[in-house]
């Protein structure tokens, strides 16, 4: 079988930079973020300390988890004002830039699950376990059950993201275990299992992103020839739908807290359909089909919209 | 009963039943060279560090010094050691031992620039003898010199006297012993006509009290203190009394602990000796039959270069002695009782407490003990009283304050002097290597004693120099001005150690009209600095022998050879003596004198001289090296050391033979009738008081101790507005001086691995200083890095810091002045003006 | 209709069986990291909590394990724990043997800590209750022995009042004292340079949590010296003391 490969279509069109542009923007900033950690440890410029947990930069901003505030407050402690602090300053950027944008701009592990992802496509590993949506709801909740059980901050343990940050500046390399760990199970057992189903820190992220401004639109869906790049890269191809097929005369805004608003659609869309928008933004292009193209990839859509 | 160990002691039983069917008693300490099952080889020697003089017994096997224990039954400590003494096995074994010549090169030569390059020995001894040859010939025997060290073993120091007092006919050698004890020698021959104290640690286990004048026994001489810690716990009513110029270990133990300002205990010992006379607690008679009073010669200056300002401006410093009426600093005048106890009248406790600081309960608690006729006390000082501008003084006031309650040479009752290093009673002061001694208390100065050494020494009349040679400072001083050009240092670490190291030291060392050679263990940082560098044995890697405080000469046997071409301080002396014809080292009208040395070698003269090379080497104990002998070819420690008691028997300094002290846990001397000396000068103890005599001070003439008025005169230095504090430099109980040895011992660098500034918690918030913060110390003379310590050991009062020595990191002397007492010429290392800042 | 219901139901069935499924993987997760962090609050004897740490389960509450304190400390003395270190997994400890602490005026450890695990109120050091120094080995400690050791007192921060030396009068010898280190747990901050510096191959002192070092006095048993002294009198007054017949002396 050969399969299609997601974004050739948008290289071929529109160049490489402008399929790739968010792809690699993204890298860049997942690295950039680790790299004003690491520049205190090895260059010994302090521009970042701490951990993705709970921070301070240039000595003045505090910044802290939102999964790890709730943790420490089922555990029972109240912490002190600088943790709140953090978490507003974290929690009013995230109601702005996208929330689960975190995972997609942010986090260390998308790299890891990425490369998964993009394995799987790679040796055509079956989809395998299909985990619920809600899962990630039930994990999050038994997370912190066990968090007000034990009276501990629990989760950070075993957080595959806060034990690669303190491996890489704490030299804590036995931690690694959990994301090689995070890296199999994506692989073997569940595609998009870990972000998309089970971690809680993007759970709580995507609660902010329920409300965010920041949003990626379909706006350009009249030009949609169905091609499923979109769905074929998407790491929640649920979201897509609602807007890309404005069911029930929805909007074009891809509503859903679950989008990491990773920009990946806007890159391999050979028809350039979506753009970054705000929630608000309920224009759409006039249908104007590119001339250019010959459709491609009609073959099979209703099995991968169903996906 | 193992099988090994039955044999072993059938073995045993054999060799006591043979000894005794020939009527020979055999040594315990045979019994302990006998190897034990676990084929480890026991004997006894003696501790390495300070001058308590703990005995220790040293197991080898393979050829290596493998565990050290205190000697159960040594009368010092009875086996046990404090914690440099406890790691003693390991001193030897630094992964850095220097194991070659090394020379500093440039294409294949000689080069003051050069590289430290591996040479042979006779390479070395060659380009010596060149440096040597030329310096004598430009300048004369006053531009060579040597620096040598109470760490020497006894024949050490003595071959090493020999060799630069007879052989170059130069009396510039001088041991470290200068920067430790030369004020408690100064002050013994200015009081008693002879060296060292009348009492023993015996002391300890009789007296009532005890006063610490500027020492810190606790940390210093920790067995010492463990003993006197005992008297104090099981001695009713005992107290000890502690003065310091801040609050260390010792205050712990103090019933009565007393700060003073640095200098004023010249105040606060005359005030007592006022209170004493002003309370009619004089002991009349003992002073009536005992003692005279004198008046010392004041205003003496400070014993630093003849241009600087205070030595200008004092009436006899030591540079003026004799020109314009100016006095010699050590000379003295007679006086009254009356005259006597007028000039200490100023002392009162009033003007005395202000000037001190100490509050003025204390003071008079203290002299009422003094005063006391019931309570017997001792009297300790070391560097606190040494280390001192005025440290001759100090230690005359302290005898003066014995002398008047007769609180003197008996059980529990006398003023004793500690000394810091192993040997610095047995070899420094007693075998001569003072500038301006020779051995047995001589002087160089005494055309008479000049005589009786040459004879001794089977020497031409007029052999020996008679004026006193460099001192410590001011070898550093001409190496510095470059009338000093052939410098042979062994057995110390005196770069590290002699005051204004940037000012003198080491522009001395580097100065290239000189040749500077060091013979050390280990690439100290005086060896770093020196042209050539020879590799030393230390310790058990020789014969050797040791005098303690208490006047106890201790020997061991070679235990172990030395590393690689590591060669002993004594082989080394006596091999180098082989260079020098007496023609090129002697002028004609003297070798006229005695013709038969023309031709021949100093080696010959000085060693080879029928004295020296009389014990055949038939005589070495059996199954022990002995290298210097068997390069030589005859017993050379056993040779010199029966050529060098010559000097003291029948003299008040009397040594038993040889072969005693290898039997026996260390002899005090006088050495008399098989009998040790307990308390000198008194009848039945001293076998120099005659029946009826009571108290004999036979070091004097008349029979008569000095009581020798010093007034109270300011330090060299004093904090003013630019230099604010005091600067008090000393030691650490983890390190022994320079960490040359014990920060080699991992555990000991572990347990105290860098200096750190010791300051008042409140002179620090005043200049914005945290615990730990890295600051500089900066005085006059120079600055070194270090971290504040608000905590911890050492308590400081406002105004004065203490940094110790031993860290190689922090050169503290970079920073002390090089202001000595005039009199004994011992570096005042306790009192500089300094600064603190934040880095 | 029967026949629609019937096509449905399986649908209903499979939907609650699932979550009903995901439910208990969820629940097996919670579990299991509640067991495991459970097990991980077992703090190892010879790690210790940096100054002012809450009590050990509070303080598994409040550190978020982000290693700010571990950044602030000037001295390297504290670590973030390793998934296998013993201590729960990337909380800050130090190992008094290794790096002890050396008790910073500033103590900026406690005010890098963002949420107060670190707690803000210990602003003297000396205050700190890292742990308490023990010593563990009376037979390997040399000043038991009666040799001048004590290390471990010279460098205590603390010394003359966490640690002191106890002065017996050595029986062996006749003539020497037995300086045994006493440690007072009410001056112990635990900075462990006792530990560190103790000069044997196995340290004779250990700094141990204050939980297993520190014995508690119970209530329903008083100290009557104690009691005595603190009230400054006796605690019941006036009782009397009659005078006990004894022979007469003659004069």
């Amino acid at each position: 079988m050969t399969a299609r490969i997601p974004g050739r279509a948008a290289w071929a069109e529109h160049g490489f930079w402008s399929a790739h542009r968010y792809l690699i923007l993204r890298r860049l900033s997942q690295l950039g973020v680790l790299a004003l950690f690491l520049a205190g440890p090895l260059l010994g410029v302090w521009i970042v300390k701490g951990t993705l947990a709970a921070s301070l930069t240039l000595e003045v901003m505090p910044l802290t988890d939102p999964f790890v505030v709730a943790q420490t407050l089922v555990a029972r402690h109240w912490p002190e004002m600088t943790t709140f602090t953090g978490l507003g300053i974290v929690v009013a950027f995230y109601l702005v830039f996208g929330g689960r944008s975190y995972c997609a701009w942010v986090c260390p592990i998308n790299p890891v699950t990425d490369l998964a992802a993009w394995l799987r496509r790679r040796l055509g590993v079956e989809k395998g376990w299909a985990m619920r949506r809600e899962t990630r709801w039930l994990v999050a909740l038994a997370v912190l059950t066990a968090a007000a059980a034990t009276g501990t901050v629990a989760f950070e343990l075993i957080n595959p993201i806060t034990l690669l940050y303190r491996a890489a500046l704490f030299g804590t390399f036995a931690g690694l275990v959990v994301v090689v760990a995070v890296f199999a199970f994506d692989l073997v057992v569940a595609r998009d299992g870990w972000c998309g189903h089970l971690c809680p820190v993007g759970t709580a992220y995507g609660l902010i992103g329920k409300a965010t401004l920041l949003r990626v639109s379909a706006r350009g869906r009249e030009r949609c020839d169905d091609c499923l790049d979109c769905f074929a890269v998407c790491p929640e191809p649920h979201v897509i739908a609602p807007a890309l097929r404005a069911r029930a005369g929805g909007g074009p805004v891809i509503m859903s807290g679950d989008c990491t608003v990773c920009g990946r659609c806007i890159d391999v869309c050979p028809e350039r359909v979506f753009g970054l928008a705000h929630r608000f933004d309920t224009r759409v292009d006039a249908a104007a089909p590119s001339p250019a193209r010959p459709a491609a990839g009609q073959s099979e859509p209703a099995a991968l919209e169903k996906a | 009963m193992s099988e090994q160990t039955r044999r072993d002691t059938m073995k045993l039983a054999a060799v006591a039943a043979t000894a005794a069917a020939a009527g020979v008693t055999l040594p315990e300490t045979a019994e302990a060279q006998v190897t034990r099952p676990d084929g480890i080889r026991w004997d006894k020697g003696v501790c390495r560090f300070c001058g308590t003089g703990c005995g220790v017994l040293v197991g080898v096997k393979g050829g290596k010094v493998v565990a050290t224990q205190g000697d159960p039954d040594a009368p010092v400590n009875r086996g046990l050691n404090c914690i440099k003494g406890y790691f003693l096995s390991k001193i030897m074994y630094g992964e850095d031992r220097l194991t070659r010549p090394l020379l500093r090169m440039k294409n294949g030569k000689f080069d003051k620039t050069g590289d430290f390059t591996p040479i042979t020995w006779s390479q070395a001894f060659e380009i010596m003898a060149e440096k040597w040859k030329a310096a004598l010939k430009k300048s004369g025997p006053s531009a060579v010199g040597m620096f040598g060290s109470g760490q020497w073993t006894i024949w050490e120091g003595y071959a090493a006297a020999k060799l630069y007092k007879a052989g170059f006919r130069s009396n510039n050698l001088d041991p470290n012993a200068r920067h430790c004890m030369a004020s408690a020698v100064a002050g013994f021959m200015r009081t008693f006509g002879i060296d060292e104290p009348m009492g023993c640690y015996d002391d300890v286990e009789h007296a009532d009290a005890f006063v610490l004048w500027g020492a810190n026994m606790a940390e210093m001489h920790p067995i010492l203190w463990s003993r006197l810690t005992d008297r104090r716990l099981t001695h009713e009513g005992c107290e000890v009394h502690v003065l310091s110029t801040f609050e260390h270990r010792s205050f712990e133990l103090a019933d009565n602990g007393m700060i003073f300002v640095p200098q004023t205990d010249l105040a606060i010992l005359n005030y007592i000796a006022n209170y004493i006379i002003q309370n009619g607690a004089v002991n009349e008679d003992f002073v009536k039959k005992h003692v005279a009073f004198a008046h010392t010669v004041e205003d003496i200056g400070y014993g630093l270069r003849p241009t600087h300002p205070l030595e200008v401006a004092a009436k006899n410093a030591s540079h003026k002695a004799g020109q314009g009426g100016a006095l010699d600093p050590a000379g003295m005048r007679d006086i009254t009782f009356d005259q006597y106890k007028e000039q200490v009248a100023k002392y009162t406790l009033d003007y005395t407490a202000k000037l001190s600081g100490v509050e003025p309960e204390k003071l008079l608690r203290m002299a009422k003990l003094y005063a006391d006729p019931k309570k017997k006390i001792v009297s300790y000082w070391t560097m606190g009283f040494n280390q001192h501008a005025r440290g001759t003084w100090v230690n005359n006031l302290a005898y003066n304050i014995h002398l008047l309650t007769g609180k003197i040479s008996e059980p529990g009752n006398g003023p004793f002097s500690l000394t810091g290093q192993p040997s610095a009673c047995g070899t420094a002061r007693e075998v001569g290597t003072f500038a301006h001694r020779l051995p047995a208390d001589l002087v160089v100065t005494n055309p008479q004693h000049r005589a009786f050494s040459e004879k001794i020494w089977q020497l031409p009349e007029g052999t020996l120099p008679g004026n006193i040679g460099y001192h410590a400072v001011v070898q550093h001083r001409m190496l510095k001005d470059g009338k000093l050009n052939a410098y042979w240092v062994q057995c110390t670490n005196n770069m590290q150690t002699a005051p204004n190291m940037n000012g003198e030291g080491l522009p001395g060392y580097r100065n290239p009209d000189n040749f500077i050679v060091v013979s050390d263990p280990y690439p100290t940082v005086t060896a770093m600095a020196a042209d050539l560098i020879l590799p030393t044995a230390m310790w058990m890697e020789k014969e050797g022998a040791y005098g303690n405080a208490e006047r106890r000469s201790q020997f061991w046997r070679q235990q172990v050879k030395p590393p690689g071409e590591a060669r002993s301080d004594l082989w080394q002396v006596v091999e180098f003596s082989k260079y020098f014809k007496v023609e090129e080292v002697w002028p004609e009208e003297l070798i006229a004198k005695k013709p038969e040395v023309r031709g021949k070698t100093l080696y010959d003269v000085l060693y080879a001289n029928g004295a020296v090379n009389k014990f055949p080497l038939a005589e070495l104990q059996q199954d022990f090296d002995n290298d210097e002998s068997n390069a030589f070819g005859f017993y050379l420690q056993k040779g010199l050391f029966e050529e060098y008691a010559a000097f003291g028997r029948g003299h008040g300094h009397d040594l038993g033979p040889f072969e005693l002290y290898h039997k026996a846990r260390g002899l005090r001397w006088p050495v008399v009738d098989g009998k040790e000396t307990l308390w000198r000068f008194r009848e039945g103890y001293d076998p120099y008081v005659k029946a009826g005599e009571g108290v004999k001070f036979y070091g004097k003439p008349d029979g008569r101790a000095r009581i020798i008025f010093c007034p109270y005169e300011p330090a060299a230095e004093s904090p003013d507005k630019d230099y604010d504090m005091w600067l008090c430099t000393g030691r650490v109980l983890e390190h022994w001086h320079s960490g040359s040895m014990t920060r080699r011992v991992p555990e000991l660098h572990r347990s105290y691995p860098t200096a750190q500034l010791f300051m008042h918690p409140d002179d620090a918030q005043q200049r914005g200083l945290r615990r730990g913060q890295s600051v500089k110390v900066i005085t006059r003379r120079g600055e070194v890095l270090t971290r504040v310590e608000t905590r911890g050991r050492n308590k400081m009062p406002v105004g004065l810091v203490f940094i110790p020595f031993f860290d190689e990191a922090q050169l503290v002397n970079k920073l002390t002045l090089d202001a000595t007492c005039p009199i004994s010429k011992e570096t005042d290392f306790k009192k500089a003006a300094c600064k603190v800042v934040p880095i | 209709m029967a026949t629609e219901t019937d096509k449905k139901a399986p649908t209903r069935r499979r939907f609650v069986q699932g979550t009903l499924r995901t439910a208990v993987g969820a629940g097996a997760c919670g579990l299991g990291l509640a067991l495991f962090s459970a097990q991980s609050r077992s703090l190892p004897a010879d790690a210790l909590r940096p100054p002012g740490a809450l009590p050990e389960d509070k303080f598994l509450s409040a550190c978020v394990r982000c290693g700010l304190c571990v950044r602030a400390c000037p001295y390297d003395t504290l670590k973030l724990a390793d998934l296998a270190a013993g201590a729960a997994g990337g909380t800050p400890y130090f190992r008094a043997r290794k790096i002890p602490c050396e008790m910073c005026d500033d103590i900026p450890c406690v005010k890098a800590c963002p949420t107060g695990a670190l707690d803000k109120g210990l602003t003297d050091i000396s205050l700190s209750r890292m742990g308490v120094a023990v010593i563990v080995s009376r037979d390997t400690c040399l000043n038991l022995q009666g040799l001048r050791c004590d290390v471990c007192y010279r460098v205590c921060p603390a010394i003359d009042k966490a640690i002191t030396l106890d002065q017996t009068h050595n029986r062996r010898t006749g003539k020497h004292a037995v300086f045994e280190p006493v440690v007072h747990p009410d001056a112990c901050t635990g900075c462990g340079k006792c530990e560190k510096s103790c000069v044997l191959t196995e340290a004779a002192i250990k700094v141990l949590p204050v939980a297993l070092a520190v014995g508690h006095q119970d209530v329903h048993y008083r100290r009557g010296w104690e009691e005595k002294s603190k009230a400054g009198r006796e605690l019941v007054p006036g009782i009397i003391d009659l005078p006990d017949r004894l022979p007469e002396l003659k004069p």
